[in-house]
């Protein structure tokens, strides 16, 4: 099942708190974030970076982000 | 394209920079220790529209205009121009309201906490210190499920309304320019004495306050969310930010001869350590629930939040309060009245950081 995190629309910093609670839960695998806000992408890459996981996919939609993060154990 | 400003240079280098600028402002003629102080600044205008009559603080910065309309230039420039809204306004006037009921107790925001240090004021280690323990305070809320709930986006011509705020504002300073020695020049005020009569030439602040914004716009600058993510996330991006701002001011300060080693006779500060120190964990609280210093808030405004912008009107309706109602402190200490007002706000910030949490899962 696909690892959903739904920032949009919140504010710093909600997206980096909801990526590190998903993270906690998972060993290892992808986490697609859907933000939009430039700050938001670059505290959730910043934060995922430091936690060891790796920007696997970037994509934007019209005004929004679909961010693509993983880990290999 | 990559935004270096974003980046671990870009931001060590943006705090210098604003560092070495407020520096300079207060060398232009800003007040001492006061080169930038977002909620000074923000009060002073609120006394210049007359708003609050204390004749000493009334002076329309165009420091602040700068901010706001340098932010809304680099958010087109870079296409970062996002106009939101909804996420609960009113709880973020009344954060922007006690956020600035504590500033002013202590005598500063943030900023100001830091150049008052960097300019020797002994004082503003309790202020520090007690910023700290208020956004320490906010953390643990944030940790338990704490979140004012998404925003929405909203109309172009939405977004511009703050900036649009700022720009007549500043049109009214250039319609009514100051007269010497004149505590009014048509609809605005002017003090002829104390902090609000000392500032930078006009052009000098509106210019700088234009490049610091940009430059804020593009480098995510905040003070409060250096701390917060420091303790939150052990992340120190911000927080070298915050050391570089600090360290620049330090040097300048003490290459301009501005710096006064001391505790006692401090430029526009008082020396009761408990409420320099109660004032700012108010302020520190407010600013994390709301999620942001009032410098950022500014930025954030200009880039199209109007919920941002909702909390700067909340700060503007605090300043005139605690002038009206005798609760900001002056030299001589903080006052009954405002002392009163601090507990308040501790209150309301700790009953809206239990009651609006979203459940955690475990």
């Amino acid at each position: 099942m696909e690892q959903l995190v739904d920032a949009r629309g919140l504010s710093c910093p909600q997206p980096v708190i909801m990526t590190l609670n998903k993270i906690k839960e998972l060993p290892e695998g992808e986490i697609v974030i859907l933000l939009d806000t430039d700050t938001s992408l670059e505290n959730v890459k910043r934060a995922a970076g430091s936690k060891g996981w790796k920007v696997v996919d970037l994509q934007a939609e019209s005004e929004d982000y679909r961010l693509v993060i993983g880990k290999q154990a | 394209m990559k935004n270096v400003f974003a980046t671990k240079w870009g931001i060590v280098i943006v705090g210098g920079g604003i560092g070495v600028l407020a520096a300079l402002l207060q060398f232009w003629g800003n007040p001492a220790n006061m080169g930038i102080c977002v909620a000074c600044f923000v009060r002073d205008m609120t006394g210049a529209l007359g708003l609050h009559r204390a004749s000493v603080v009334q002076y329309l910065r165009p420091e602040i205009v700068g901010f706001v309309l340098g932010s809304f230039a680099a958010a087109y420039l870079f296409k970062e121009f996002r106009p939101r809204s909804g996420s609960a306004p009113v709880t973020r006037f009344i954060l922007g309201f006690f956020s600035m009921i504590g500033a002013l107790v202590f005598l500063g925001c943030p900023w100001r906490a830091l150049l008052r240090l960097a300019g020797g004021d002994g004082n503003a280690l309790l202020g520090l210190l007690g910023l700290g323990v208020g956004i320490w305070i906010g953390t643990l809320f944030l940790k338990n499920g704490y979140n004012l709930g998404a925003s929405r986006k909203t109309y172009t011509a939405a977004g511009w309304i703050f900036p649009a705020i700022m720009l007549a504002l500043l049109v009214i300073l250039l319609l009514n320019p100051q007269a010497t020695g004149d505590p009014q020049s048509g609809v605005l005020y002017f003090s002829i004495e104390g902090p609000g009569s000392m500032h930078a030439p006009l052009i000098i602040s509106l210019v700088v306050g234009l490049g610091i914004g940009f430059l804020a716009q593009r480098s995510r600058f905040c003070t409060m969310g250096a701390m917060r993510d420091l303790i939150l996330f052990k992340q120190v991006h911000l927080f070298s930010g915050l050391l570089s701002f600090t360290a620049a001011a330090f040097v300048m300060n003490l290459l301009l001869k501005q710096f006064n080693p001391g505790f006692a006779g401090q430029p526009v500060a008082h020396t009761m350590h408990l409420w320099n120190f109660a004032g700012m964990v108010l302020a520190g609280l407010a600013f994390t629930l709301a999620g942001g210093c009032p410098g950022r808030q500014l930025f954030l405004s200009g880039e199209g939040d109007g919920d941002a912008a909702i909390f700067v009107v909340g700060m503007v309706m605090g300043a005139a309060f605690a002038h009206n109602f005798g609760l900001a402190s002056s030299a001589a200490g903080a006052t009954s009245g405002g002392i009163t007002a601090l507990i308040i706000g501790l209150v309301v910030c700790l009953l809206i950081g239990f009651t609006m949490r979203e459940k955690v899962q475990a």
